[in-house]
């Protein structure tokens, strides 16, 4: 009935190939098939924001995105991100002001996070409050989020170079 | 992408936070009161948690439930033979089937008098009660195939009429459970004696009826449990998104008939709770029952659908409540009349009466009347369940009580801020005892009212809402005082009957390298437990917060204990970790001593070392004393045993709770051509006495209040007269997100409780509990000049627009 079909992804650096249904969410197959439980599922239909990964530099809804998709493409995730040190600084600040309590939705909020710094290395707080609105989390009230994000967009603004 | 680094490729740099030293304790108390951050939430920040779900088990199967359509009805015919032969299935089972497994339960408690409720299976039998009510489970190698069978299982119903409004439920004109007679699941009437003569004497009496909507926590991780039964041994393994493993462990042995001893539950990371967790739900009873069935381990997580048809609800409620005062705003009395539906069942085992009875016994709670009455019915509908959800009957009791006090220092033309002082309970009253009943120990609510309005400035915020409104800008602010449970004593469900441990316990021990080993029966739920233990076991022993792991929520390894619900983890949970810590110290210094010769009295633990408790100089490293006491006891004095392991347990017993007390103030700005309310700050005055972790109590506060931001502006469960619910996804009913709610401020006052050393009282339900009432005060002061006001929660832009009478 479904077709397995051949899919090989860079993830986190590392190539892997795997035989897939085509309906299998990307989230999923990074769960099930290769164990990176730090992606989750909480909506399961785009709203939340907790499966967020990064395809090819670029941040999707690993629950409407098919691990299909992303073949020949490179994925990276929370436990990528995490090893090479690109959110250090972003996990540090996350730490320091508490900007996470349950933890479930706080990979793809520092996924989001880390899109927004990348990307618009100006935005003022209400820009952030606006870019970080496709994240819900259920346990902080935000503020910290807020502020964690704020705080390093401040520092590595002041980092680069003039 | 060029950014990207390959692990491979990667030195592995030491971290910065790895090479700073150990924060130094805060002078006299310790690390208590240091804002130190969470060590457990580095893996949650690293995606390495370990939630439920990203538990896997040889031989693992995925269960799944097939669900009632509707509301109420009679099961004509179950076929599941068609799913049990789609591809992956291993199994089919209906009703009958897990209840040879599975005994049904009942939720009643003694103290609750007159609480009926009607057997509850684990998978229906014969009749449906509500939409989502499991019908037949499924079990299949993957969750994929087990979701493809459910299309297959074949079913015919016939359709019962379905109460779904509450007073419809009240009326009794059908009745859902004939066994019991009516649809009244518990009522509770309380007058006290001056009541008729305060309403009679009083200038004025003022009444409102207020509405409340159903809605419901939503965990971003949906309730998950693995279940591992071993057959050789008779005995189960539960790993469990729970907050109460060690009721859990109870349950499931009583109801699966394995002793208590073989069932062992296991609470990893929690992905939120807010009181949804502390239940028993059906389909993981049957997901236990199943695993013993077949033998292996099986799981079962509920997906944001089920989540919305069977976590449950909370809070559907219509009040009306009376206030009576005297022409100069004296308060003399409430009058209150509750009306709460439930859904088909009360909740085991805790039951569904508790947040009737809590607004019964809040209401009114910040001030110092002396005549109360109230009257509240608890009935049967054809919806979800509803049960305790984070902040249990506050929100309502406050909503209701500061609502109707607005409303009377409006009829008087005295401010709100002023109509409270007069009113209040001064701080010098105590201990209070309070019309219904209940007694407060010591409570702050003047001081707690000057600080907000000194962190507000309230006259610059009202002569700016003055100047605004005659540009047209319609600004509003809303105060709402109250009171919070926390600390709950056996009174809250032990003397009913139920099995929940109203003690906690701690066992410290001392590693022979030095370090400290904390095994606590609270259970972390993201809220800092673990965070906070470390920073009382390391002052009470004397070490550096570095020196200190915690270990929660497995019951094979704490102690017993009640785990988190109620703000009890901090003040009932802490101090015996405080006392066990404190314990140990005194152990290691009798090992000391002997190893030294020398008097214990003139020996202290600090910094990691014995010292010399005069002169601070350092004797013997602890490392030392680990040493000795596991691997040299030999060197000890003949009849000298070292217990370098401690454990001690609290129950709180001088008050059946330790009473909290606190207030918030709202600033909105109500946009009168399209019924949008902006929220512009929320502030939040708590005393919750001493706090162990400020960063962490203000975090409890903010995420409380936003969660009763999202009840008064966003959420509810919407059902159609059929009982069928209408939004249950998060595309349709909202949460607050970054970009709906305002920053918050807290501040504190700081009233330790005397019951217990720590002196810590609860905190992670204060801001629920007020945000919601302090909202609906600051939209009607908004949309006062209009003549228009809002009673129905939550104030969606249409309920505003139809106050207004525009549409
Ligand atoms: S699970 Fe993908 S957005 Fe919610
Ligand atoms: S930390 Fe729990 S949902 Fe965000």
């Amino acid at each position: 009935m479904n077709p397995m079909l051949e899919t090989t992804i860079t993830v986190n650096g590392t190539r892997v190939t795997r035989r897939v249904e085509p309906r299998t969410h990307l989230v999923d197959f990074l769960r099930e098939e290769l164990g990176l439980t730090g992606s989750h599922t909480a909506c399961e239909h785009g709203v939340c924001g907790a499966c967020t990964v990064r395809v090819d530099g670029e941040i999707v809804r690993g629950c409407l995105t098919l691990a299909v998709q992303a073949n020949g493409r490179a994925v990276d995730t929370i436990e990528g991100l995490s090893d090479s040190g690109e959110i250090r600084d972003l996990q540090a600040a996350f730490h320091e002001r508490n900007a996470l309590q349950c933890g479930f939705c706080t990979p793809g909020v520092l996924m989001t996070a880390q899109e927004l710094l990348r990307t618009r290395p100006a935005a003022t707080r209400d820009e952030i409050r606006d870019f970080m609105s496709g994240n819900l989390c259920r346990c902080t009230g935000y503020q910290s989020i807020l502020d964690a994000i704020e705080a390093v967009l401040i520092a590595r603004r002041q980092a680069r170079p003039a | 992408m060029n950014d990207r680094i390959a692990p491979d490729q990667l030195a592995p740099a030491p971290r910065a936070e790895e090479r700073k030293p150990a924060p130094a304790p805060v002078a006299t108390r310790g690390y208590i009161g240091a804002s130190i951050p969470r060590a457990n939430a580095k893996r949650l920040l690293e995606g390495r948690g370990c939630y439920t779900d990203d538990i896997q088990l040889p031989r693992l199967a995925h269960v799944v439930f097939f669900r009632s359509p509707h509301a109420h009805a009679r099961i004509k015919r179950l076929d599941l033979q068609p799913a049990r032969a789609q591809p992956g299935v291993i199994a089919v089972f209906d009703g009958r089937a897990i209840a040879e497994y599975c005994t049904p339960w009942v939720a009643v408690l003694g103290h609750l008098k007159g609480i009926k409720s009607p057997p509850q299976h684990a998978v229906a039998i014969e009749r449906v009660c509500w939409q989502g009510e499991a019908v037949a489970a499924i079990v299949a190698e993957t969750r994929a195939q087990g979701e493809d069978a459910l299309a297959h299982v074949e079913a015919e119903w016939e359709e019962l009429p379905a109460v779904t409004d509450m007073e419809d439920a009240l009326s009794g004109r059908y009745v859902i459970h004939p066994d019991l007679g009516d649809n009244i699941c518990f009522k509770r009437e309380l007058v006290t004696e001056n009541f008729d003569a305060a309403f009679a004497q009083a200038d004025l009496v003022v009444e409102e009826t207020f509405g409340f909507g159903r809605h419901t926590g939503v965990t971003l991780e949906g309730r998950s449990i693995l279940a591992d039964y071993n057959a050789a041994e008779h005995s189960l393994t539960v790993y469990h998104a729970t907050q109460a493993p060690h009721m859990m462990q109870d349950i499931f042995s009583r109801h699966l008939d394995i002793p208590e001893a073989s069932v062992r539950v296991i609470c990893k990371d929690v992905g939120g709770s807010y009181g949804i967790k502390v239940h028993v739900y059906p389909d993981e009873m049957a997901t236990a029952a199943i695993s013993v069935m077949l033998r292996r381990p099986v799981k079962f997580v509920a997906d944001r659908l089920e989540s919305f048809l069977t976590d449950i609800h909370a809070r559907e409620h219509k009040a009306k409540i009376r206030l009576a005062c005297t022409k100069d705003g004296r308060i003399l009395g409430f009058d209150l009349d509750d009306l709460t539906a439930i859904g088909p069942y009360s909740v085991y085992p805790r039951t569904s009466g508790i947040e009737g009875n809590q607004v019964v016994n809040l209401t009114g709670g910040p001030y110092r009347h002396k005549a109360y009455r109230a009257k509240m019915h608890v009935v049967f509908t054809n919806k979800n369940v509803t049960c305790q959800y984070r902040a249990v009957g506050h929100p309502i009791a406050v909503a209701l009580t500061e609502g109707i006090v607005d409303l009377a220092a409006a009829k008087l033309g005295i401010d709100p801020a002023e109509f409270r002082r007069r009113n209040i309970i001064p701080d010098d009253a105590y201990p209070y005892t309070f019309p219904s009943g209940i007694k407060f120990e010591k409570l702050s609510h003047e001081q707690c009212l000057d600080k907000l309005l000194e962190a507000m400035d309230y006259r610059a915020l009202r002569a700016e809402q003055a100047r605004l409104r005659a540009t047209g800008v319609y600004r509003g602010i809303g105060l709402a005082a109250m009171i919070e449970v926390t600390n709950p004593s056996p009174a809250f469900y032990g003397v009913g009957g139920a099995r929940i441990s109203a003690q906690d316990g701690a066992t410290v021990r001392l590693e022979p390298t030095g370090m400290v080993t904390c095994l606590a029966s609270v259970t972390e739920q993201g809220q800092g437990t673990d965070a906070i233990f470390v920073q009382i076991c390391a002052t009470a022993v004397g070490v550096s917060v570095d020196k200190v792991r915690v270990m929660t929520g497995d019951t094979g390894v704490t102690p017993y204990g009640g785990g988190t619900w109620a703000s009890r983890g901090a003040g009932i949970g802490g101090e015996a970790v405080l006392q066990a810590g404190k314990a140990l110290k005194s152990n290691i210094l009798d090992v000391a001593a002997a190893m030294l010769g020398v008097d214990k009295a003139t020996l202290d633990v600090r910094d990691n070392a014995i010292v010399d408790g005069a002169t601070g100089e350092a004797k013997l490293p602890l490392a030392e004393v680990g040493r000795v006491g596991y691997f040299r006891p030999d060197t000890l004095p003949m009849k000298f045993q070292a217990e370098l392991s401690v454990t001690r347990h609290y129950t709180p017993r001088e008050y059946g709770f330790t009473f909290t007390n606190g207030i918030q103030a709202s600033l909105v700005e109500v946009d009168t051509d399209t019924g949008f309310v902006k929220l512009l700050k929320h502030w939040c005055v708590e005393d919750c006495g001493t706090v162990i972790n400020p960063i962490l109590v203000d975090e409890q506060i903010r995420g409380g209040i936003v969660q009763g931001l999202g009840a008064a502006m966003l959420e509810e469960c919407v059902y159609s007269p059929e009982g069928q619910l209408l939004n249950g996804s998060l595309a349709d009913y909202l949460v607050p997100m970054s970009g709906d709610v305002p920053d918050i401020e807290v501040a504190h006052v700081c009233t330790p409780t005397k019951q217990s050393e720590l002196g810590a009282k609860g905190v992670g339900e204060a801001g629920t509990a007020g945000a919601p009432g302090a909202v609906m005060n600051a939209i009607n002061d908004a949309l006062a000049p209009l003549g228009a006001r809002v009673t129905d929660q939550p104030f969606t832009p249409e309920r505003i627009l139809r106050a207004l009478g525009r549409i």
